[in-house]
């Protein structure tokens, strides 16, 4: 415990942020989780310089919701459980466009913060991309395509972005799990922990930032309709 | 009907934004003072707990040298983040118009 304290008592600035920060990933971890980003990068990439080729149209959504990642998940919020965190804003790219475009979008956020911030880290990308740049879109656009024709619009986004924002805490959870398990409760107890440090902390973030996406749909629905319905979303309440 | 629909919108959206602030201050107003730590810097501590001995194999390329100036630079990517955000939109509403 000495040697943690060491480690960080150099900068001056001990983050106070929610990813997996640097190092502390054991190297196969890290590695492992690289492995399981790279395909949804390529995949992503490859999505994205398509978009942009052949629907130039959708530059601007695409930018919009690569800047809507980057806004939320530079506001630290403080939670009721005493901690504090950041929201992700990728539920809303992981509606509109899918998990593998949102990858790419998350990478580069999660990217800038390692290098400008020391937050997150570079040996953490993969495993950070994987709950944050991936988990949360997909289970985003899983809520979409599954409920968008049973209810209200603007209660599916609130519940695919709330959603995004709680699984990717839930999966950084796990990440650490694997890597870390209890000595005595293994893999369970020790994602019990993790969960109960990352996971209840988000909550109300996670309703926060529901919320804020749910006024910006509202907002893109009345000045963008067109934009929506290009990519597949039907405007209604 | 548009001016009662529109009233009615701004005044959802109002008490949303509203609720939302709430829920970003309550803690403060419950806690006042409280640090509220990063959940990354708890999750360092409980690893120690588990009295695994880890220690970061690898350390940030560059970090901020103080609070200051980790504060400067979150506020700096929100301030970018949000000014893309407005000309995305914009540029949105200008096609929609036009």
């Amino acid at each position: 415990m000495a040697g943690v304290r060491v480690a960080w008592a150099s900068a001056a600035a001990a983050p106070n942020a929610m990813h997996i920060m640097e190092g502390y990933l054991p190297p196969f971890w890290a590695a492992f989780w690289f492995v399981v980003a790279l395909p949804f990068w390529v995949v992503g990439f490859r999505r994205i310089s398509r978009l942009v080729a052949e629907h130039r149209e959708t530059r601007l959504l695409l930018g919009l919701c690569g800047a809507y990642a980057f806004v939320l998940s530079a506001l630290r919020m403080p939670s009721v459980t005493g901690s504090s965190s950041h929201p992700t804003g990728t539920g809303l790219g992981g509606v509109l466009f899918g998990p593998s475009v949102m990858s790419v979008l998350g990478s580069i956020v999660l990217l800038f913060q390692a290098l400008l911030l020391a937050h997150g880290g570079l040996t953490t990308l993969g495993a950070n991309s994987v709950s944050m740049a991936i988990a949360g879109p997909l289970l985003a656009w899983v809520v979409w395509r599954g409920l968008r024709n049973r209810m209200s619009q603007h209660v599916v986004m609130f519940l695919a972005a709330a959603g995004a924002d709680l699984v990717t805490y839930v999966v950084t959870s796990a990440e650490l799990a694997l890597a870390y398990p209890d000595p005595v409760a293994g893999f369970l107890g020790a994602f019990l922990k993790f969960a109960g440090i990352f996971a209840i902390t988000q909550v109300p973030l996670a309703i926060v930032e529901g919320i804020l996406t749910v006024i910006l749909y509202d907002a893109l629905q009345r000045n963008a309709a067109a934009d929506l319905a290009a990519l597949g979303m039907e405007t209604r309440a | 009907m548009n001016s009662v629909a529109t009233r009615n919108r701004i005044l959802r959206t109002a008490g949303l934004l509203v609720f939302a602030a709430l829920l970003v201050a309550l803690p403060i107003m419950l806690r006042p003072g409280h640090s509220f730590t990063g959940t990354d810097d708890r999750a360092v501590e409980v690893i120690s707990q588990m009295g695994t001995g880890v220690q970061p194999w690898f350390h940030p390329l560059w970090e901020p040298g103080s609070d200051a100036v980790e504060s400067l630079l979150f506020g700096l990517q929100a301030a970018l983040g949000l000014a893309l955000l407005v000309v995305c939109f914009l540029g949105l509403r200008r096609r929609q118009q036009g």
